[in-house]
């Protein structure tokens, strides 16, 4: 009988402790001291931000919070209020943002290129085009079926704009919507047959799963550039207005865009992304 | 099937080698999983002895309101336990969005009515005499429920087991709440679904495995218990 005391008492006692023992102190971290950063998938699934962010820290001495989510939704979280500083890919879209006076000082920090993939046979004929509205065209008409985000991301946005430039409502059977991360649209597209939009990084990271090929690239209309924006300290209570500005400074700075020019050359044997910051939208992809 | 093993010879990879990152990602799983365990039992069998021993009007509702909750959507519970801790919500000022405590708090809403709701099953099943034979014998309030918690613990350990394989397996609050930030508020689900989107099938596998592994551990240890004082019933001859 005491044996069975002893041993009950034993794992209660050992599971109290295990739920009770206190958690990592920089989790509790003076909220001034942290900085909320809400930025895209692709930055985070690309592996750029366990660089970056490691690198920021330990210059600053603030500890970053990362919420990767899409695009729309990263913006969004910084105009409540909900983060201090937002590292995203949709121009259009963050302009719109800047111009409501959401979000401020939006500067450059790098591009890469997005790129039309589709199956090898290319039903659509897209490789005998240079044009991406040409591609989305032929691709429509072709019926072969085409894969969207269809989640407001960056991505996303792009592929809207590029839709519109082409004067296309994009709708019917051959139009999917996956609703899901890059990866994961990739995997329908190649199960399907389907021709998709991604950006570079997540199409190499998937190649090796992948018969896609790469069928455009190289136009102008599919640049994925990044940047940069500081929260307007009125969007909110407990915005910390220094910090975001503190790495806003540090991803234009030269560390951080010496590292992005490096980033990815050894796994790939080309980098991800290529530093942009102190450019014009216009100087880009020359 | 290739893929599947390669995701084996990673998990004991990474387990053998003492991968820090992998170590500290499953413990923090235990511990935040374990802590809402802890808690909702805290809060739930109270709540299911008192539905299941009371009769008061509306107490079919209640009991409804907590069967409900047995199912409740994590991804839901994320949602609102978010837009409550938002730093511009009504708990804003609290400061513990994307921190280990607000997971255990969006735990706890999803583990506690898994325990109230079995715990109440539980005690509704228990003969309703044996409470007022213990009264008669001289025990007193306190006493009264220990034995009668003692009587129900094959049901009450099933309760346990249940809200902590509810919640160590759940991903979809434990993304929102704790934001999925490494080295603070990273588990096992919310990392398994980072490899996938990083197309790291391996590592993901791997991670889901050592998830399966140590749900396994925890369920053969309250099953241990559970069982130890099996009631053998008679063969028939």
């Amino acid at each position: 009988m005491v044996g069975k005391n002893i041993f009950s008492s034993a794992v209660l006692v050992s599971l109290v402790l295990i739920a009770a023992a206190p958690f990592d102190i920089s989790a509790a971290d003076a909220p001034s001291k942290s900085v909320i950063l809400s930025t895209t998938t692709s930055t985070q699934d690309s592996g750029l931000l366990d660089v970056l962010v490691p690198l920021f820290e330990k210059k600053s001495g603030y500890s970053v919070k990362t919420i990767s989510v899409g695009t729309g939704q990263a913006l969004e979280l910084a105009a409540r209020g909900e983060a201090d500083v937002a590292l995203v890919h949709a121009p259009v879209l963050e302009k719109k943002y800047v111009a409501d006076g959401k979000l401020v000082n939006r500067r450059l920090v790098m591009y890469n290129d997005f790129i039309v993939v589709g199956p090898p046979a290319d039903p659509a004929k897209v490789k005998s085009t240079k044009s991406s509205a040409e591609a989305l065209k032929r691709i429509a008409a072709g019926g072969a079926g085409f894969v969207s985000r269809g989640d407001n991301s960056g991505t996303h946005n792009l592929e809207k704009s590029l839709w519109k430039t082409a004067a296309i409502e994009p709708k019917g059977a051959w139009y999917i919507e996956s609703g899901q991360g890059m990866g994961a649209t990739l995997g329908i597209a190649d199960e399907r047959g389907g021709y998709t939009i991604t950006d570079r990084a997540t199409y190499l990271a998937f190649q090796k799963r992948l018969a896609l090929v790469i069928l455009l690239e190289g136009d102008k209309p599919l640049l994925n550039i990044y940047s940069v924006m500081e929260v307007n300290p009125a969007n909110g209570q407990r915005i910390n207005t220094v910090g975001g500005k503190a790495f806003a400074d540090f991803m234009v700075g030269p560390d951080a865009q010496g590292a992005i020019e490096k980033f990815g050359a050894e796994k790939y044997g080309r980098a991800l992304f290529t530093p942009a910051a102190g450019k014009r939208e216009e100087e880009i992809g020359g | 099937m290739e893929l599947l093993w390669e995701g084996i010879k990673h998990a004991l990879a990474a387990l053998l080698a003492g991968d820090r990152e992998v170590i500290d990602i499953t413990l923090l799983s235990l511990r935040i999983s374990g802590a809402a365990t802890l808690i909702s039992l805290l809060l739930g069998v109270p709540l299911g002895i008192a539905i299941a021993q009371s009769r008061f009007p509306g107490r079919n509702l209640v009991a409804s309101l907590v069967n409900t909750g047995m199912g409740l959507p994590p991804v839901v519970v994320g949602l609102f336990v978010s837009i409550l801790l938002w730093r511009n919500g009504p708990l804003g000022f609290l400061e513990l969005l994307y921190t280990p405590a607000a997971m255990i708090s969006a735990q706890v809403i999803i583990a506690f009515p898994i325990v109230a709701g079995l715990t109440m099953s539980a005690f509704q099943t228990l003969d309703p005499k044996l409470g007022l034979q213990l009264l008669g014998i001289g025990a007193s309030k306190p006493q009264l429920l220990w034995l009668l918690c003692k009587e129900a613990k094959l049901p009450l350990l099933a309760a346990v087991m249940a809200g902590f394989g509810g919640v160590i397996s759940e991903v979809g609050a434990s993304m929102m709440v704790g934001g999925n930030i490494r080295g603070q508020t990273r588990v096992l689900t919310t990392a398994t679904v980072l490899e996938t989107g990083k197309g790291n099938f391996e590592i993901a596998i791997a991670l889901g495995l050592i998830l399966l592994a140590l749900t396994f551990a925890v369920n053969l240890l309250l099953t241990y218990i559970q069982q130890r004082e099996q009631i053998r019933w008679p063969r028939p001859s």
